[in-house]
């Protein structure tokens, strides 16, 4: 049973008179616990699949379908449920709240999903503990080295124990050594049975992963799962 | 998201951008403030003009001629249609009711009063000695009307401050012979300048004998009977005893009016009531002018946070959440300034009794409560707006603005 199935999905972008094809006819499934690398240059389509699996944005045609329930059906506050309950986002800029505290953004999806403050602190003293990041509870972001905010946002992606992280280029603010460290962590939450799915155009990067998917003008171009396409991706 | 949640969420949201917040609390503060100063100032202004009233002549009862008022129809009204007129001997005849310390007479008319080649239009009172003692004048130079025999219409004249000065200048005026329409009468004495009084400026005024009076207007019937009680409490009194002697004399026609001080006063309560509501509205402009900045605020919020909104929404927050956290942080900042600026109206209020003792500046409750409950409400009306937007935004394109 696939976490993630895809069918004949199309996204059209309407820019004044043209018409752009942001994905078009895209079928995919992705497996529980799978570590899932989306590549391809910018404008290829990957973010805007990103938004898709993560309900942030409705497909114009097609269906997906998240646990084998059809999710594109929803209303807006049921999408949203699914949101708070079974997916976890990592961006590229953390996206943590200015004004709060590190254990303040971590608790923000329980505080959301309306949590009781006492399952709240548990959970995120457990979170800070697993993520190395007890000293700095009460630090506020720019009191933060980068390495530490992306570790909050992770800590904060994962704290309602989501089925699936997606993270958008989740080392592109960060050094190399920094990024390795970022990466390192979530295939650690990915071996303990997370769907990661990282969207990156670094070739590196997306080598890591165990499936690659190449997309181009809105075309999944190459799935590594697949029999060998004929046309390889350069660098394989 | 729990209510508790929402709140503390507002709260940090509120405070994050200090500026902001402060402004905008301090427009709805100063909405409520001027909401509890004007007011304040509108019925002390009241409070001052009743009291005023009642330490001056208070127990003032006045009898007119006719009969108006909702007496219903009376079968002697039937058979004589014209009303008994009053005289001097009516007002004689109420200085016998108990209750009645004094009364005097008046009559009322315009004329024409020259001295030395000067001219002027006047209006004449006439009256006996007991007049100023009821009204309560000061006299500048010479004396009043004497206390003689009330049919016996003395050719003697007191004038007002500004009769004097337009007639004699720097020349003194008592004793001097002036022509009053047709008669020549001597002015005796001066009446202290005081501005107007009770609808007549006395400044502008002449008193004569209410005989002499009678005999230029060529009549013998009166203006008014001022009648004052002994008390405040014998005002009922001299007001009944008023209108039996006078229906006694009128063979038990009830053909005047009689109505007391309380009834004027109580209309100019209403009148400065009606002001200060007045007042008041006018300041509640400027509470809507503070809930539309509260509107401007939030925008700005919103469109400051967008990036935020956007992350919301990712972590699963569905729109009423936002909506509500943005909708509570308008609350927060209305109620805020709302209770900081009642407190400084009321500090207001409290430096305008300090620096006016004579002045009772007190705001009047239902307009607290008012003012308070407009600024909530045009907080919050206008919070639903910016509210709105926020909760409807795209979080896709909500989180590309970082």
């Amino acid at each position: 049973m696939p976490l993630i199935e895809l069918k004949g999905i199309e996204r059209v972008f309407h820019l004044g008179d043209s018409t752009v094809h942001a994905l078009a006819g895209l079928d995919l499934a992705i497996e529980p616990g799978e570590y899932v690398a989306v590549m391809g240059p910018s404008g290829s389509g990957k973010s805007t699949l990103l938004n898709l699996l993560g309900l942030l944005d409705r497909p114009n045609a097609g269906t997906y379908h998240l646990e084998e329930r059809d999710v594109t059906t929803l209303t807006p506050n049921e999408q949203a449920r699914v949101r708070s309950e079974r997916i976890g986002f990592v961006f590229q800029s953390f996206h943590l709240v200015p004004r709060l505290t590190a254990a303040e953004n971590i608790a923000l999806p329980m505080i959301l999903s309306g949590l009781p403050a006492s399952e709240r602190k548990s959970r995120v003293e457990q979170a800070l503990a697993n993520f190395g990041l007890e000293n700095r509870a009460g630090h506020r972001p720019d009191q933060l080295s980068g390495g530490q905010r992306q570790r909050v946002a992770i800590a904060r992606a994962t704290i309602m124990q989501p089925a699936m992280l997606l993270a958008d280029e989740p080392t592109g603010n960060l050094d190399r050594h920094t990024g390795e460290e970022v990466m390192a962590l979530l295939e650690s939450l990915n071996q303990n049975g997370v769907t990661l799915i990282v969207v990156t155009h670094d070739q590196v990067l997306g080598a890591r992963a165990r499936r690659q998917l190449a997309m181009e003008d809105g075309h999944l171009k190459h799935d590594s799962s697949l029999p060998p396409s004929p046309f390889p991706l350069p660098g394989q | 998201m729990k209510f508790v949640d929402t709140l503390h969420f507002a709260r940090h949201a509120a405070t994050g951008y200090p500026l902001r917040t402060a402004l905008s609390i301090l427009a709805m503060a100063i909405g409520v403030a001027s909401v509890v100063v004007l007011t304040a100032l509108g019925d002390g202004a009241r409070r001052y003009v009743v009291d005023q009233f009642s330490s001056l002549g208070s127990n003032l009862v006045i009898v007119l001629p006719g009969r108006s008022g909702t007496g219903g129809f009376n079968p002697a009204n039937a058979i004589t249609s014209t009303p008994r007129d009053l005289t001097i001997g009516d007002a004689a005849a109420i200085q016998r009711g108990s209750a009645v310390r004094r009364t005097t007479p008046v009559t009322v008319g315009t004329s024409e009063i020259s001295f030395g080649g000067r001219l002027r239009e006047v209006m004449i009172a006439g009256t006996t000695a007991e007049y100023v003692l009821i009204r309560n004048f000061d006299i500048a130079q010479g004396r009043f009307l004497p206390d003689d025999d009330w049919n016996r219409g003395a050719p003697i004249a007191v004038i007002g401050a500004k009769v004097r000065e337009e007639l004699f200048g720097a020349t003194p005026a008592v004793g001097q012979l002036v022509r009053l329409g047709d008669r020549r009468v001597r002015v005796i004495g001066v009446l202290k300048a005081s501005g107007s009084g009770m609808g007549m400026n006395t400044d502008e005024l002449v008193l004569v004998p209410v005989a002499l009076a009678q005999a230029i207007f060529n009549t013998n019937t009166l203006f008014r009977i001022l009648v004052e009680a002994r008390n405040r409490e014998s005002i009922p009194a001299a007001k009944a005893q008023a209108l039996d002697i006078v229906k006694q004399r009128h063979n038990g026609e009830e053909d005047v009016t009689v109505i007391t001080q309380d009834a004027i006063l109580a209309t100019f309560d209403r009148l400065l009531g009606a002001l200060t509501l007045a007042v008041g509205g006018i300041a509640a402009i400027s509470l809507a002018v503070a809930g539309i900045l509260v509107m401007n605020v939030m925008l700005v919020a919103v469109a400051q946070r967008t990036g935020e909104i956007g992350l919301l929404k990712a972590l699963g927050a569905p729109a009423h959440t936002i909506r509500n956290a943005f909708l509570c942080e308008a609350a927060m900042l209305s109620a805020t300034g709302a209770i900081i600026g009642y407190f400084l109206g009321v500090l207001g209020a409290a430096l305008i009794r300090y620096a006016y003792p004579v002045f009772p500046a007190y705001p009047p409750s239902w307009a607290v409560v008012a003012g308070l409950g407009t600024a909530l409400a045009t907080g919050l009306l206008f919070g639903v707006m910016p509210a709105r937007r926020a909760a409807s935004l795209d979080p896709v394109e909500a989180l590309m603005k970082h």
